[in-house]
């Protein structure tokens, strides 16, 4: 199958698509609003509107009140007080409350946790359903294969607890409370400040009480400055802000670019007497073919009186057929014969959506910066083939919280400038158990790459990674971003899925609806597009929109022009429930990525820098608006060629619901 | 004259975008680990009290709330919203699930009295139990005039202006001070709570204080048999002439035939 298109073919694309731009230019919709489209300074209706800040001063700043940042929160004030110090620590957070928008599986390595609080099983911890059985199974059609976990194979779970993520988060936050951080949900961080010799002085919150068209309500508040000496910013999968700091600070030189997956979960209340707590089991395979990754876990929990089970699927973000649904993928895979029983006697009860991590070891940018360091998964420190990274956010939290104590303490050291760095962080996670462990699974998820598709990857695992355990002397690359491998839709087959049953499957508004989120009709959209005109003339020209499919909540719809002459992007705000980010750029650099699947690096060194400038798509993530957090979306750009085209990257979203 | 003394009910309640479950033992509904925030008609009647604070109508605004520990969220955001202070009525869960709206009457009306308050604002209902009482028992305990349902707030003179909305209309109708005034849906749009006024907020008084202090009992005096979901809505069918659908309500003796 032809994978990338021959420089004539290319050539016709993009006459097509400046054709198509011209003829669409006086008819294109004004779906965007925000301000660093249309400035406001240039904006009439914000003419005498008060744009001064509030602005307060503290020690340290944590931008995300997850794991990473509520357990570096909890490091600092340990350390200062038992070295008897003031510390001020403030830990912003967009959710209304400490683990409403946390969602996880969630199998839980406890090694983390026995750092930071060695007695936590007296604290009354949420972690108390230990895994009791763990399976592994390769999905046919109708049939299931048990694959053995021999031991040190990372999917193995034996020690590790199942938690729901939103109560572990929720009671991290009592004891950093507890030890006197101050925590102020219900505000997103918006924007980075910066002091005049360029390092991180602080975030700005969002402004609040914007009408759906841009303009400022009665309500208009704007947002307040918090100032610090560090800024840690652990702000979870593709961190709007952690993308502009890559820009600002060029911290992905040397890195590859991130590879994501979308995770979709539901939890389910069954029969008490189908419920084994403290069961796992994972698959692969059906209803995937080989060449998506894409798998799925099923945990009975244990915690509460209730008899519930979650489950989800994870689907990389490099599949190549773009009428690939995600969210109908995984509800065809609860029809699967061996657990349909499961949920024909039970009852859903939530559900939600989130972008992860998986380009592991191969794409961990550099850490520190003048006036900050990223924390958990906004740098990214996923185990991808034990689907873990809590326990590596949360370690990778408590050594930068050393680095940064270290730095605010020292009185020798001066810093040249105003905004300290942290740079014993680099040093510290290297020597860490997270490094060795990320080093270790790192050709793992790349071996999926190849023509032999899952089985190859299954067959390195079980082979190259339980022999050698990573200590194979190359890395292999991710190959470039995860848009580049999407296909046009002319190349793929439609894939026809059956339709919800209502009682097993379910369709996507009503599951949009579980999650209980909600916003006010008249906010501007959470996301924004660079480019308005994109939309028709390259994602649903060529690729048949796949937003309309990848999206778990039904965001992006094209709809029938009222005129009947064809179709236009409608950005369905309402379903914007507390949305989080994927970055799902749908523009190809084609004939620029290299033949083969793979390049394979000297040990330590990924040359990807040859991939990065090659598919070059840059994407800037725009703060939100509007009082119910969320990112936004922005457009990428994309060189091919000479002629640097604009294209379309999608919302970075996830459901949320307290989990 | 010098400014009116407010006192606002706020009432912790179930997020309203919640989806609602019942518990499997069907006495109550689930509340462990649910998104809770204040009920959006007390929001409102915060947000008039501030207004009218803004206004240099009132001076003092009392936020209340009873029921157990985590009312006091609810009381920081009333704070963080523009009150003064605010007094936290200790209520333990268990018997917070069988607190009825005359217990709480009670006592606002006595934290009404033991504070000099001018005006005693609520919402109209919670949107929990929908009972729409406490307001107007209030007013009954305390004799004063009601204001319930309004839409719109004035002063003249030494005389409150309120337009209620009613069934059939608009009504507007003009009560002596001190009175007891009801919020409803469309008297105005609460302003966002903003960092630095929640960080503000924090070094506001709370007082906390026992239904005991004020001689209310809040033993209960109704007991939950049952809660249910509602019922599965059955499929209708379309009739195609007048005859049939007589036919079919006759059939189901809803018709004398």
């Amino acid at each position: 199958m032809a994978t990338f298109m021959s420089r004539s073919q290319l050539l016709r694309y993009g006459a097509s698509i400046l054709r198509g731009q011209r003829s669409y230019s006086t008819d294109v919709p004004k779906i965007t609003t925000h301000y660093t489209i249309h400035p406001r300074d240039k904006d009439p209706r914000w003419k005498d509107v008060d744009m001064e800040r509030f602005a307060d001063e503290a020690d340290v700043v944590i931008v995300g009140g997850g794991p990473a940042g509520l357990t570096a929160a909890i490091k600092l004030k340990q350390l200062a007080n038992a070295q008897e110090k003031e510390l001020r620590v403030c830990v912003v957070e967009k959710a209304s409350e400490i683990g409403g928008h946390t969602l996880s599986g969630a199998c839980l390595e406890p090694r983390a946790l026995n750092d930071l609080f060695p007695n936590w099983k007296e604290m009354d911890a949420p972690v108390t359903q230990e895994v009791t059985s763990d399976k592994f199974y390769l999905l046919t059609q109708s049939a299931r294969i048990p694959i053995p976990l021999l031991p040190g194979i990372p999917i193995q779970n034996h020690g590790n607890y199942l938690i729901r993520l939103g109560n572990f988060v929720r009671w991290l936050g009592e004891q950093a409370e507890a030890l006197g951080v101050e925590i102020y949900p219900g505000c997103a961080a918006s924007e980075v400040l910066f002091h005049e010799d360029g390092s991180v002085k602080g975030i700005a919150t969002n402004d609040v009480g914007i009408a759906k068209d841009g303009s400022p309500k009665d309500s208009f508040e704007r947002g307040m400055e918090l100032h610090a000496k560090v800024t840690m910013f652990g702000e979870g999968c593709h961190g709007h802000l952690s993308k502009s700091l890559y820009n600002q600070f060029n911290l992905r030189e040397n890195c590859e670019p991130q590879t994501y997956g979308i995770g979709l979960k539901e939890l389910w209340e069954v029969d008490p007497a189908m419920h084994q707590p403290g069961r796992v089991e994972h698959t692969v395979g059906w209803p995937f073919d080989r060449h998506t990754y894409g798998g799925s876990f099923l945990y009975h929990l244990g915690e509460s009186d209730a008899p519930l089970v979650a489950l989800g699927v994870v689907v990389g973000l490099d599949y190549t057929n773009p009428y690939l649904n995600p969210f109908q993928e995984f509800q065809r895979f609860k029809t699967h014969p061996s657990n349909i029983k499961l949920f024909q006697n039970g009852k859903r009860i939530a559900y939600g959506a989130r972008a992860l991590n998986e380009g592991g070891f191969q794409s961990i940018p550099k850490l520190t910066f003048p006036g900050g360091c990223l924390i958990g998964c906004s740098p990214g420190f996923l185990n991808v083939p034990k689907i873990k990274g809590i326990h590596n956010a949360m370690n990778s939290a408590m050594l930068a919280s050393e680095a940064v104590f270290e730095t605010i303490t020292d009185e020798s050291k001066t810093s040249p400038t105003v905004g300290l760095d942290p740079v014993s962080f680099e040093d510290k996670i290297r020597a860490s158990w997270t490094w060795a462990e990320l080093k270790s699974v790192r050709n793992v998820r790349p071996a999926f790459h190849s023509w032999l598709g899952l089985y190859g990857g299954l067959a390195y695992t079980g082979v190259v990674y339980y022999l050698l355990r990573g200590k194979e002397p190359f890395t292999l690359s991710h190959g470039g971003t995860d848009h580049a491998r999407l296909k046009p839709a002319a190349e793929c087959k439609p894939i026809e899925y059956p339709k919800p049953d209502n009682q097993v499957t379910f369709d996507l508004l009503s599951s949009v609806a579980l999650t209980g989120t909600n916003h006010d009709h008249d906010e501007p959209p959470h996301l924004t597009l660079r480019d308005d005109s994109v939309p028709m003339a390259r994602n649903y020209a060529i690729f048949d929109g796949p937003e309309q499919r990848f999206c778990p909540a039904g965001v992006y719809e094209y709809v029938e022009k009222e005129d009947g002459s064809g179709h236009r992007l409608q950005i369905n705000a309402q379903n914007l429930s507390y949305l989080h980010r994927i970055d799902h750029p749908l523009v190809t650099s084609r004939p620029l990525r290299p033949p083969l699947n793979q390049s394979f690096t000297d040990y330590g060194n990924p040359a990807s820098t040859r991939l990065h400038n090659l598919s070059g798509s840059g994407s800037v993530h725009l703060p939100t608006v509007g009082f119910h957090d969320c990112q936004t979306v922005i457009a990428g750009y994309s060189t091919y060629g000479l002629k640097p085209i604009r294209v379309l990257s999608s919302s970075n979203f996830s459901l949320f619901w307290p989990n | 004259m010098s400014g009116l003394r407010v006192i606002v009910g706020c009432k912790r309640v179930i997020d309203y975008a919640v989806k609602i479950r019942v518990k499997p033992d069907k006495l109550g509904v689930v509340t462990d680990g649910v998104k809770h925030s204040m009920n959006p008609f007390d929001e409102i009647a915060v947000e008039e009290a501030v207004r009218m604070k803004e206004k240099k109508l009132a001076s003092e605004i009392i936020a209340v709330s009873c029921g157990p520990t985590q009312c006091q969220e609810t009381l920081r955001t009333a704070m963080a919203m523009g009150a003064d202070k605010s007094i936290h009525v200790e209520v333990d869960a268990a018997t917070y699930e069988n607190l009825q709206p005359l217990h709480v009457a009670k006592i606002l009306a006595k934290v009404a009295q033991d504070e000099k308050a001018d005006i005693v604002f609520t919402g109209k209902q919670a949107i929990d139990d929908d009972c729409n009482q406490t307001g107007q028992m209030v007013a009954a305990l305390l004799d004063w005039p009601q204001a319930t349902f309004a839409s719109k707030v004035e002063k003249a003179n030494g005389d409150l202006t309120v337009t209620r909305e009613i069934d059939g209309g608009l009504e507007t109708i003009k009560v002596k001070l001190p009175a007891v005034l009801t919020a409803d849906l469309r008297l105005n749009e609460p302003r966002y709570a903003t960092l630095p006024n929640i960080m503000k907020a924090k070094k506001k008084p709370m007082a906390k204080k026992k239904p005991a202090d004020y001689g209310v009992d809040v033993a209960p005096r109704q007991s939950i048999l049952k809660v249910e979901d509602p019922p599965v809505r059955q499929a209708g069918s379309k009739l195609d002439s007048v005859e049939t659908l007589v036919g079919k309500l006759k059939d189901a003796g809803l018709v004398p035939s």
